[in-house]
């Protein structure tokens, strides 16, 4: 049956089994491609969106489970506060290297510094610690929620 | 570069660089980009000779096409590998960037009726100061086209460097953070439907049968592909390949590797180190030394095999038609990609079009064709593109492994503990030998070798033998830091037994040894400062040094690692010292060495493949961990001023690392590594 969905507020719809992870939704029937598969067992975080601002791997959430929900994709989250300064903060920090996991890398910072806007290293940790990066740029992902929270780089 | 782009294309005097009349400068990228910066540190080469901003030159990626893009360094074949993309580039590229910005002038010298000497390029036009006379390059473009190309140009000296040097912003960085980098995956031809496929789980196995009348039942499944050795479910989207794939019954014939195990890989490897090998160095008399040593050290060590598991699986897009074939793909190797499609579609090579993306991460994983096959074979059974994408299980079980070495170490000391005899014999896959045969001479290539032979220590009797031995039944290939990743681990793990044996100082164990290499013994002392070599620890923590010289570049790292109670390792601190000569870029190669060194740690701690059955056992990122954010230790990295001509920077901050920790968890407990990976090591609990 046709889905109907809100992504990054423009509603829209798919005709798609219930059962379909949300991710392939995203980046093939909606051909949104900035939402990266990783892994499809929600152990690397490549493909983090928000369901209603809270971060989910939409690789193991089932379009049933977004219906309903507003939908938010790293081609939207600068427009939010929290994701434009993050995205800053990527930039000035020059953090991507390969770039593949940081779609997962900012849809996760960004909902951690909408939430904690002054966040400890440890809520970094937390926060971070499910979105694998192969190219090591955890440095400067650190560096950068912290610029974006502060203005200025931290420890 | 399409017919719209040639009827406005104005200058191109060389295969790299390209002016419009609309003034803008195209460079050709030879060297693709999978997170190691070359897309900006090769324009800081042609705009630092170009005089150009670095803002404004665009980057097209290269054809295929190896007599134009082929890498000096790697024999002529377009690969971007090696840590080499700069050292490659460091003479051509800015030879070419020369060649325009020397053309430019004097086209606009001609044009005003000066003597060139009295022009001057900058910030994108030339200038004729005694006039205040301005052309920018577009409007010069047309009558330097006209110009003969200089044969050879004078190159800045590094004094007069205004861009290399500088700490340059990436160029790839705004595309990286809001989603609109295109990466091989996000390719969308029109009307492309989506595969997945499952290969044989025993390396050359066959498909005896498959039963796919409930996966044609899913919903957007469209077609079931049958290979000899794979099956593939195409569908509308990935979801549906994927829940197709998983409603296949497939039987498998495992065919000769059934019953593989480990045993039948690290056997043969020991046994062939209990015989001679090809002699990779000679220095001196090892056999006599070694018999007159006062005290003899002997050990062997084995490192395992190791997945790349990039964060992009691997996949290929392809459209095969009846006259040609098309390809979208991230690949290392060009040229190879364009020739393993024109030979799996059976269509002539000038008929297959590559479409070159970013890489989601390389790390040799994509100097290989494998997938471009794969998707290719699909494709010509499906009307119209389709893109395969592997899951992350087939990624990790069907990738081709950094082989599995076995190593054999033995040592003389004198009175006074210095090492008078080191012997050094090991065995494992060669790499060059299938990949770039002519590489593979008398026994032995350059890459096996590297970070076993000509070794910054000066040791006056010093023997070294390779023996390849293949594995059976389990593909082999590069990996992020090649043959130095498993020779300078075991090399700084037995300096390491040997200072110990001396009881003498690690570091000043090593530091001895230095004097024929002051680069080396530079940034030891550099890295040793930095750290607080010699400082006071809490208990269970242990400092750890290695230094190497590989990819033309020099670096030494301490590590300072904890031991828990219960054997948990980690690595609190990382401290780098780096030589690589002129650092064009320095803030990528400080993003590289984090780079590496992360890779590094997740190697040292916690990287193996094994066999059961001939099964690779990993499958996903729960058994095949990687390090995450809350085990990443403090890295600081300082570079050495220098002149020198660049050296590689992509993979020393990986093979150096292990060997740091290891030698790190050996100061904090007593406990020497002798086979990574180190969490398979009961023994620290």
């Amino acid at each position: 049956m046709p889905y109907p969905l809100t992504v990054n507020g423009k509603p829209r719809s798919v005709d798609v089994d219930d059962d379909t992870p949300l991710l392939w939704v995203i980046r093939d029937a909606l051909g949104m491609t900035g939402t990266k598969f990783g892994c499809g067992l929600g152990l690397c975080g490549a493909c983090t969106v928000h369901l209603d601002g809270q971060p989910v791997r939409s690789c193991i959430t089932l379009v049933s489970a977004a219906a309903g929900k507003r939908i938010t994709t790293i081609e939207a989250v600068g427009a939010t506060a929290a994701g434009k300064k993050i995205q800053e903060a990527w930039v000035a920090l020059d953090v991507p290297q390969c770039g593949y996991c940081q779609s997962g890398q900012i849809m996760s910072a960004t909902a951690l510094l909408a939430a904690k806007p002054h966040p400890t290293d440890a809520d970094i940790d937390a926060a971070m610690s499910g979105n694998i990066c192969r190219c090591g740029t955890y440095a400067r992902i650190r560096d950068g929620i912290k610029l974006a929270a502060s203005g200025t780089k931290g420890g | 570069m399409g017919a719209a782009d040639a009827a406005v294309e104005a200058f191109a005097p060389n295969a790299f660089v390209r002016i419009g009349a609309d003034g803008q400068v195209v460079l050709t990228m030879p060297y693709v980009e999978m997170g190691q910066g070359t897309y900006t540190s090769i324009p800081m080469l042609i705009a630092e000779e170009l005089e150009v901003d670095l803002k404004q030159v665009r980057l097209e990626h290269a054809p295929p096409n190896e007599k134009l893009y082929g890498n000096p360094l790697l024999g002529g074949i377009q690969a971007t590998g090696n840590s080499n993309a700069v050292r490659a580039s460091w003479q051509p590229l800015r030879q070419a960037g020369a060649a325009a910005r020397t053309m430019l002038v004097a086209a606009a010298a001609k044009r005003w009726n000066v003597d060139p000497a009295s022009c001057r390029a900058q910030s994108g036009e030339v200038r004729h100061a005694p006039t205040g006379r301005r052309l920018k390059y577009g409007q010069l473009a047309a009558d330097a086209a006209k110009l003969p190309v200089p044969e050879s140009v004078a190159l800045k000296r590094p004094g007069e460097f205004k861009l290399i040097g500088t700490p340059a912003k990436r160029l790839d960085t705004p595309a990286k953070v809001n989603g609109t980098a295109v990466y091989g995956i996000d390719a969308r031809p029109k009307g492309v439907k989506m595969a997945t496929l499952a290969q044989s789980p025993v390396f050359g196995g066959r498909v005896k049968s498959v039963d796919d009348s409930k996966a044609k039942g899913v919903k957007g499944v469209r077609q079931i592909v049958r290979l000899d050795d794979a099956v593939a479910v195409v569908a509308d989207h990935m979801g549906a390949a994927k829940k197709g794939l998983a409603a296949l019954v497939i039987e498998w014939d495992d065919g000769p590797h059934a019953k593989l195990g480990m045993n039948d890989v690290v056997g043969p490897l020991e046994q062939a180190t209990l015989s001679p090998g090809a002699v990779a160095e000679n220095v001196g008399d090892v056999g006599s030394a070694l018999a007159a040593a006062v005290t003899k050290v002997e050990a062997t060590y084995q490192v395992p095999f190791l997945a790349h598991a990039t964060m992009e699986p691997m996949n290929c897009t392809a459209h095969v038609r009846s006259d040609g074939c098309e390809i979208w793909v991230g690949t290392q190797v060009m040229a190879r990609a364009q020739e393993a499609a024109a030979k799996t579609a059976g269509v002539p090579l000038d008929k297959v079009v590559v479409h070159n993306h970013l890489l989601g991460g390389g790390f040799g994983r994509r100097l290989e064709v494998d997938g471009v096959i794969r998707a290719v074979q699909i494709a010509k059974q499906v009307d119209g593109p389709v893109k395969v994408v592997w899951t992350r299980e087939e990624d990790i079980q069907h990738d081709m492994y950094r082989p599995y070495w076995f190593d054999r170490f033995s040592a003389g000391l004198d009175a006074n503990g210095a090492p008078v005899a080191w012997n050094h014999r090991f065995a494992g896959s060669s790499v060059i030998a299938r990949w770039v045969p002519p590489g593979f001479q008398n026994g032995l290539d350059g890459d096996s070798t590297e970070g076993a032979i000509d070794l910054v220590y000066g040791l006056p009797n010093l023997h070294v033998e390779y023996v390849r031995v293949e594995p059976p039944g389990i593909p082999t290939a590069f990996w992020r830091s090649v043959g130095p990743s498993h020779t300078v681990f075991v090399v700084e793990s037995f300096m390491d037994e040997l200072a110990a044996a001396a009881k003498k100082d690690p570091l000043a164990y090593r530091r001895a040894l230095l004097d024929k290499t002051p680069r080396a013994k530079a940034v030891l002392d550099l890295a040793a400062e930095k750290a607080g070599w010699g400082k006071p620890l809490p208990k269970g923590v242990g400092r750890g040094v290695s230094i190497q010289h590989a990819f033309a570049t020099y670096m030494a790292q301490v590590a300072e690692v904890e031991v828990a109670s219960d054997g948990a390792v980690r690595v609190r601190r990382v401290v780098c010292a780096v030589d690589c000569g002129i650092a064009v870029n320095p803030d990528t190669i400080r993003a590289q060495i984090q780079s590496g060194i992360i890779f590094g740690i997740t190697a040292a701690l916690h990287g193996q493949i094994t066999l059961k059955d001939g099964r690779v056992q990993q499958s996903n990122f729960h058994d095949y961990q990687v390090l995450r954010m809350n085990e990443a230790p403090v890295i600081d990295v300082y570079i050495v001023n220098s002149t020198e001509a660049p050296g590689g920077m992509g993979e020393t901050g990986t093979s150096l690392l292990p060997a740091a920790v290891t030698n790190a968890i050996f100061a904090a407990t007593g406990k020497r590594i002798r086979k990574l990976p180190v969490a398979d090591q009961a023994a620290l609990a």
